[in-house]
């Protein structure tokens, strides 16, 4: 066993890095840094200058366009992201971290020719239609219809939770073909243009003021059969798979290392009285506490990544990376919440859709949103409650 | 010892929920924090009306004569309707201290107008590097022939926008940190030297961060070298009044949470029926017993002796910060995604408890304060 990184590794990360100080743009970092949200076109500019490279999607293989990386380099990559104040790749994520992989892995190569080269570029954005007002932790329960008419789909339902819905041009939708077999057999994956006539999006404002939560209302949609992901009745199999691989980025270990590490920072431009608050060891106590947690769950990604590799799948790990990640996430944002004191509890909506508290430091700024938002991070992507059923599944099962 | 509310308690207790559920639901609630100041002056008349403005103030000022239980109803019920109209600010606070530090004759000049509604006082004390501490002060107020002269930094004052006057705590002599030399002044906000930048707190309410540059003070109240013994009692009276206010929003998150996970169905029950959500609702509900009992407490003798005022108002701060983390963050969690929107009030009390949980010393702050005092087990 050597836990430790070999000097390949080490050059790789070194070559990563000097991409970013190299070409990620100044203003895009700052934006970052300072909690902006990015504009839309913001994010396009990135995209573009990773697809330059190469490094557009970390995960997939070479022949659909990825670096062909191993597990281990995704994670130095992402972490080299994360410490670099790259933007979270908001709009690209969908397709580049869920549909993408969905295409490749069960598409047709119609699909796949046509899709995954506008996902690189940037050309499409993808939205996710999963979860319904009545089906949420309960997904296999959902109701939108989608009726075979001719060469065509009929849809007629409702999506909830669609983030991002209005700055993206695609969506793929979980949608009920067959309403007499079990609930998960009559599922079906469509993907089709968010401008096909009969859909209406509309926003959700979420508990931080922000908007990027949407509902997605679907009337009477035609759209060809040829959007139809893999066979029919088979869309469940697909959004576990998507799922799956969602627990392994959604943990957020870079970006938690990433917070807790501006906390400190914070901590130390954070007077109390004649000290700062990084001096008092009350505070430190709780740094460290998260710090080893941080730990434990990197320790554990860096297994599941390794075993990614091996073609070990270990669904196990994946659901307690989601469990733990979500946690920490919210440990991280509350500490910083609570450091900021009274300076946090100014918190005014600007015109551009951010947030600013005023007697904060610049350091501060954002970190009310997050948290707020962020308290979601225990919510989506099957919520804690929902990973400990899995879970429980499992391990009663011998796992 | 008698848990039992007196005659008077209890018919307060119905004015108050009588008049809130009349007058203050979600929807009026989001009009209200669409204004500028966010609440409304009909209101606060309305509150002058029922003496809900002048239940602890003396009686030979026109007050009630009541007592910091008294106080505490009003915070419960205002806190279990998210009520932003300036009560803490301006009643609980500026009020308690003009009744504490003022003469007899300031007595009489502000507070039958501020119990008739007619005059709202805010009162600025915090800055920005003393953290939770309420002695460190370093904004200074200096003699001259033209009164007292003000110079420094105040950050989140609370209600200063819309407020007529504002109440500072400021520097007279001593150390930055010292209990000795601090005095209370009050100043108009429109006068020379004054500037406000106002902005929304996290709870859809007003602040203001306040730079004085030569501000002159219209009024001091009492001893301008004394103030500390009135400000850490009045701070011990907001402490119990804040708590309340937390006790009530917590108690309607529980409300509320129950009523959801009772309707709500997946997996073709209502998810309250799991036994993961019930033990959930429970603990919520430990959790707020835990808080209205420690403020209750702390209700009880915060008019009494110094030293058990401030160990029980601690001690009943922490306990609601744990228990305002809790069930706002269980409560959220149990709606789902629909508890991440603006459309719902939970969202909303959870931002309230966070204020809560922070005005006047977090968790942290409290503790250490506790820990400070003398203890009967140490």
């Amino acid at each position: 066993m050597d836990l430790s990184l070999n000097a390949e590794d080490r050059a790789f990360r070194e070559e990563v890095r000097a991409f970013f100080r190299e070409h990620l743009p100044v203003d895009i970092a700052e934006k970052t840094r300072r909690s902006f949200h990015l504009h839309p076109e913001d994010m396009l500019r990135w995209q573009r200058i990773l697809h330059e490279k190469g490094w557009a999607a970390p995960a997939w293989p070479k022949r659909y366009g990825g670096p062909g990386w191993t597990a281990l380099q995704r994670y130095i990559f992402d972490e080299e992201l994360c410490m670099a104040d790259v933007p979270l790749p908001l709009l690209a994520g969908q397709g580049v971290n869920m549909v993408g992989p969905v295409i490749y892995t069960f598409g047709s190569e119609e699909q796949k020719a046509h899709y995954l080269p506008r996902i690189l570029s940037g050309e499409d954005y993808w939205c996710q239609g999963f979860s319904e007002p009545g089906s949420g932790s309960d997904l296999a329960s959902l109701k939108t219809r989608a009726v075979a008419d001719g060469d065509d789909y009929i849809i007629n339902g409702q999506k909830i939770w669609t983030s991002l819905a209005h700055n993206s041009n695609m969506i793929y939708c979980l949608v009920r073909t067959d309403p007499a077999v079990k609930p998960q057999r009559g599922i079906s994956m469509l993907v089709f243009p968010m401008d096909t006539p009969g859909i209406t999006v509309r926003p959700i404002i979420s508990i931080d003021r922000g908007h990027s939560l949407n509902e997605t209302f679907f009337e009477n949609v035609r759209v060809p059969r040829s959007s139809l992901i893999g066979e029919e009745g088979k869309g469940w199999t697909y959004a576990k798979f998507l799922l799956g691989h969602e627990r392994f980025t959604i943990a957020e270990i870079a970006r938690s290392k990433r917070r807790l590490q501006r906390l400190h920072q914070m901590a130390r431009e954070t007077a109390v009285g004649d000290a700062t608050l990084a001096d008092d060891p009350i505070f430190r106590d709780k740094t460290t506490a998260i710090e080893i947690d941080l730990l434990a769950l990197e320790r554990m990604g860096l297994r599941v990544a390794w075993e990614m590799d091996q073609g070990i799948d270990n669904m196990l790990s994946a659901s307690i990376l989601k469990l733990r990640g979500s946690q920490i996430i919210q440990a991280v944002t509350e500490l910083s919440v609570e450091a900021m004191g009274y300076a946090g509890l100014a918190y005014e909506s600007l015109e551009s859709g951010c947030t600013h508290s005023p007697s904060a430091p610049d350091i501060a700024q954002g970190k009310m949103e997050e948290f707020l938002f962020l308290r979601a991070a225990t919510i989506y992507g099957g919520s804690t409650e929902t990973q400990q059923n899995i879970l429980a599944k499992m391990i009663y099962a011998g796992a | 010892m008698d848990f039992r509310l007196s005659d008077e308690q209890a018919m307060l207790r119905e004015s108050l929920s009588g008049w809130l559920a009349r007058n203050y639901g979600f929807e009026q609630w989001r009009r209200l924090t669409a204004r500028r100041p966010p609440y409304s002056l009909e209101n606060w008349d309305s509150f002058a009306a029922m003496g809900w403005l002048r239940l602890a103030m003396p009686e030979d000022t026109g007050g009630m004569g009541l007592g910091a239980i008294e106080e505490a109803g009003v915070g419960e019920a205002f806190g279990s309707h998210l009520v932003v109209e300036p009560y803490l600010s301006s009643i609980v606070l500026s009020a308690g201290l003009i009744a504490l530090a003022g003469t007899a004759a300031q007595q009489s000049a502000m507070l039958p107008a501020i119990g008739g509604g007619r005059l709202r006082i805010a009162f600025a004390h915090a800055e920005a590097e003393s953290r939770f501490e309420l002695s460190r002060i370093g904004t200074r107020a200096a003699r001259t022939e033209a009164g007292y002269v003000l110079s420094g930094r105040k950050i989140l004052v609370l209600d200063a926008p819309g407020a007529d006057r504002i109440m500072v705590l400021a520097r007279t002599a001593g150390d930055i940190a010292a209990e000795a030399g601090l005095g209370l002044f009050i100043l108009d906000p429109k006068s020379q030297g004054v500037s406000l930048r106002s902005y929304t707190t996290v709870d859809d309410r007003q602040a203001a961060d306040l730079v004085l540059d030569g501000a002159v003070a219209e009024e001091v109240l009492g001893d301008p070298e004394a103030a500390y013994p009135a400000v850490a009692a009045a701070t011990d009276r907001a402490l119990v009044y804040l708590c309340a206010e937390g006790v009530g929003a917590m108690s309607a998150l529980c409300e509320q949470t129950l009523a959801y996970v009772r309707i709500r169905q997946q997996f073709g029950q209502p998810i309250g029926d799991f036994q993961v959500i019930q033990h959930r609702v429970v603990d919520m509900r430990v959790q707020l017993e835990c808080a209205r009992a420690l403020t209750l407490y702390a209700a009880s003798v915060a008019d009494g002796e110094p030293l058990e005022r401030a160990r029980a108002a601690s001690a009943a701060k922490v306990q609601v910060g744990r228990s305002a983390r809790f069930v706002g963050r269980a409560a959220v969690q149990l709606h789902g995604g629909i508890g991440m929107t603006d459309e719902l009030a939970v969202g909303h009390y959870f931002k309230r408890l966070l204020m809560v949980e922070t005005l006047l010393g977090d968790i942290d702050f409290h503790q250490r304060r506790f820990a400070s005092l003398p203890s009967e087990l140490a």
